[in-house]
């Protein structure tokens, strides 16, 4: 298996690659009229059969969520797509839409197909504006096409598409609360059961699916289930793009089969920054638990990261070499959560409430003995206890910092101040202060 | 309501555009508030009361919903949202360092705008662009890789009315209020301007082309069907045997897509049909 295997990059370095001429040049749309040849249950099956997983942090078996829906009952049922991405550290989404709008949206007809549904959603961030303008142009030009609207590509199947901006709130990546977004309220996630499959949007049979997740889809209706299998490993099929930010010689994205080991991903990316060497590591987002270099060999698939105490979540791998300071990287994530928390229930709103204050008073010098307590207490009244699982991923970068750097939260108290230097991190010259 | 007739008769026939968008007319609130952002620089008590009417809800339904995105600003706003991304990532690359000197450069805290009208300072949450870190959002429009010094240079050039490029985004950046009517779903024809991919972007994919790395090759006929005939097995990590030419079995677009590819890099992209 080759060490990389682009499929849902490979266009990003086309010529205007955004434009539906760009797209079709390189097979676009070819995957939409196969799909279209074949029955919904057909497509349904061959996703299913794929084991392709939730690109959006939870790797919930994606077909296998679409099969959930109830039987048609002649009311609408709708897609909505799950373009909100917030999670500190993760960017494959983003640049996809704006490289290659075009593969969202020939995957959300060929999933809305294969559910049945007519009127299919994108909620975008609102902090994207350039995106959002890709994607509203794809939109047009595909309808203009005849891909989209009455009678996709003649064939009889009507699709309407509707792409939506959010307003700035991290919990709206939850896909109740986003499905709350979309209907103009406050994005408070819902208590589930009833899941969206049942009652979703307007109280409809509903999929929520990532970005990453429904551009794989024309892939695998192109190449077949037994062809995406042959990537990746036997529970975590396929290809998925890996996010690699930080102190690293090259930062970017780097689409490989499942299973890919950090070691060998920080390889291809030039390594850790030059005279410098990896202290912690985020593989899957802020909100799962830190490794160090000890982790460097856990093959990067949903249940070897889980084995290995944390979570693949959206490969979102942040580097952090030794300059860092882990109270200060800890301490900015929780006050990510403190501002993102929707307020709805007490453990995730008091929790890090508090914990943003303890922090603080830590990594600024004046921190007490007493202080390591709370650190330890708090996380035990939130995780597992907040209404919705971005709650229960607030304290992960603590709880598992707390375990690897205990003595650096202590030194910061012993010392009264930060021990670091701040501008030793920094990626900048000094004439660019 | 304040509005002049002709704005109110204006505002009132792209709301009824927004609302034909949705099953249901309540989910246009988010595209009117940004609507009327786009007239009002701000969420202001005009645009809370034409929204409640337009929508039939109360101003206080209306308020609760424009009070819990932080895109929506509760004052009048400067032209120019400066963003600067304090997320951890972004914070310890630079970002705290960035926004300490331009709040310092322009005498503004956060969510302040400076007396001119023409700033808003904001510390901002991770805006998924964290391989591009350190990253300022102006008006939502990206600029990456930033440091003190190019964020200095960016706010003088503003203030002479220099033009201004974003790096990923359209070749002249729109004011706060011109960007608000895109969010609200509104084209300005500018989707075709600037560059598909950064490098970070491309960075796995340009490192597969040098190195002749794919994914294994879909053969034609394969069926979609979960009872397809298995695909051959997956080639050797080692750089495959040249195949620029595509198989002829291929579609008219899939083929000339491989062979152009396939020359461009003189890899072997040609191996996968599409």
């Amino acid at each position: 298996m080759s060490a990389l295997a682009p499929l849902l990059t490979k266009r990003w370095g086309d010529e205007r690659s955004w434009t539906l001429e760009s797209y079709r040049r390189a097979g676009g749309y070819e995957a939409l009229a196969k799909a279209l040849a074949l029955t919904p249950g057909e497509v349904l099956a061959t996703v299913k059969d794929s084991g392709l997983r939730g690109r959006g942090g939870a790797g919930f078996p994606t077909g296998v969520k679409w099969s959930f829906l109830p039987p048609p009952d002649g009311g609408p049922r709708y897609l909505v797509v799950n373009a909100d991405e917030s999670e500190p550290g993760t960017c494959k989404d983003i640049p996809l839409l704006m490289a290659d709008p075009h593969s969202l949206i020939e995957g959300i007809a060929i999933t809305a197909y294969a559910i049945g549904c007519h009127h299919a959603f994108v909620y975008l961030r609102g902090e994207v504006v350039h995106v959002y303008r890709r994607l509203l142009a794809a939109a047009r030009e595909a309808a203009e096409a005849g891909l989209l609207g009455p009678s996709v590509m003649g064939s009889g199947y009507d699709l309407r598409l509707t792409v939506h901006a959010g307003a700035g709130a991290y919990i709206c990546g939850e896909e109740t609360a986003l499905l709350d977004s979309l209907e103009g309220r406050r994005g408070q996630p819902r208590l589930k059961p009833p899941f969206p499959a049942v009652a979703g949007l307007y109280a409809r049979p509903t999929v929520v699916n990532n970005v990453e997740s429904i551009a794989s889809v024309p892939w695998i209706v192109l190449g077949g289930a037994d062809w995406w299998k042959s990537m990746g490993t036997e529970k975590s099929t396929g290809v998925a793009i890996y996010s690699l930010s930080g102190h690293v010689a090259r930062p970017g994205q780097y689409e490989a089969p499942l299973g890919v080991t950090m070691r060998q991903l920080l390889e291809l990316a030039g390594g850790v920054r030059a005279g410098h060497e990896l202290k912690f590591w985020m593989p899957g987002g802020s909100s799962t638990p830190m490794f160090t270099p000890e982790q460097l060999d856990v093959p990067l698939d949903y249940d070897s990261v889980a084995g290995a105490g944390s979570m693949l979540g959206t490969r979102a791998l942040q580097v952090f070499d030794e300059t860092v300071c882990v109270t200060r990287a800890v301490t900015r994530w929780m006050e990510f959560y403190a501002h993102e928390s929707c307020g709805k229930c007490t453990p995730c709103r008091e929790g890090t409430f508090w914990l943003r204050a303890v922090l603080r008073r830590i990594e600024g010098g004046q921190g007490r003995a007493e202080d390591m307590q709370i650190l330890d207490d708090i996380p035990k009244s939130i995780v597992g206890r907040a209404f919705c699982p971005l709650g229960d991923g607030a304290p992960s970068s603590l709880v598992s910092s707390l375990k690897f750097f205990r003595e650096e939260y202590l030194r910061h108290i012993e010392l009264g101040r930060c021990p670091f230097d701040r501008r030793a991190s920094e990626l900048f010259e000094e004439a660019d202060r | 309501m304040t509005y002049a007739p002709q704005i109110l008769d204006t505002l009132r026939g792209e709301a009824a555009e927004v609302i034909a968008r949705y099953p249901s007319p309540r989910s246009a609130l988010l595209p009117l508030l940004h609507l009327c952002q786009s007239v009002d620089g701000y969420v202001s008590p005009d645009a809370i009361a034409f929204c409640a009417e337009t929508l039939g809800l109360t101003g206080a339904e209306v308020s609760a919903v424009a009070t819990f995105y932080t895109q929506f600003k509760r004052q009048p706003n400067g032209r120019y949202t400066l963003g600067v991304c304090v997320t951890s990532l972004c914070a310890i690359m630079g970002g705290d360092s960035i926004f300490d000197r331009l709040s310092e450069y322009l005498a503004v805290g956060h969510d302040q705008t400076t007396a001119d009208g023409l700033f808003t300072l904001e510390r901002i949450e991770c805006n998924a662009a964290c391989d591009y870190a350190p990253v300022m959002m102006v008006n939502w429009e990206f600029f990456d890789n930033q440091s003190p010094a190019s964020a200095v240079r960016l706010v003088d050039d503003l203030r002479a009315g220099r033009p201004v490029r974003p790096t990923r985004g359209p070749d002249t950046l729109a004011t706060f209020q011109d960007v608000a009517r895109v969010l609200a779903g509104f084209e300005d024809g500018r989707a075709g301007e600037g560059p598909a991919a950064g490098a970070p972007s491309r960075a796995g994919l340009e490192l597969a082309a040098a190195n002749g790395w794919s994914a294994p090759p879909i053969r034609v006929g394969q069926a979609a069907t979960p009872d397809a005939v298995a695909s051959s097995p997956a080639p050797p990590s080692a750089p495959a045997p040249s195949a620029k030419a595509p198989p002829a079995e291929l579609g008219g677009a899939a083929a000339a897509e491989a062979g152009r590819t396939g020359s461009d890099t003189g890899q072997q992209e040609g191996k996968v049909a599409k």
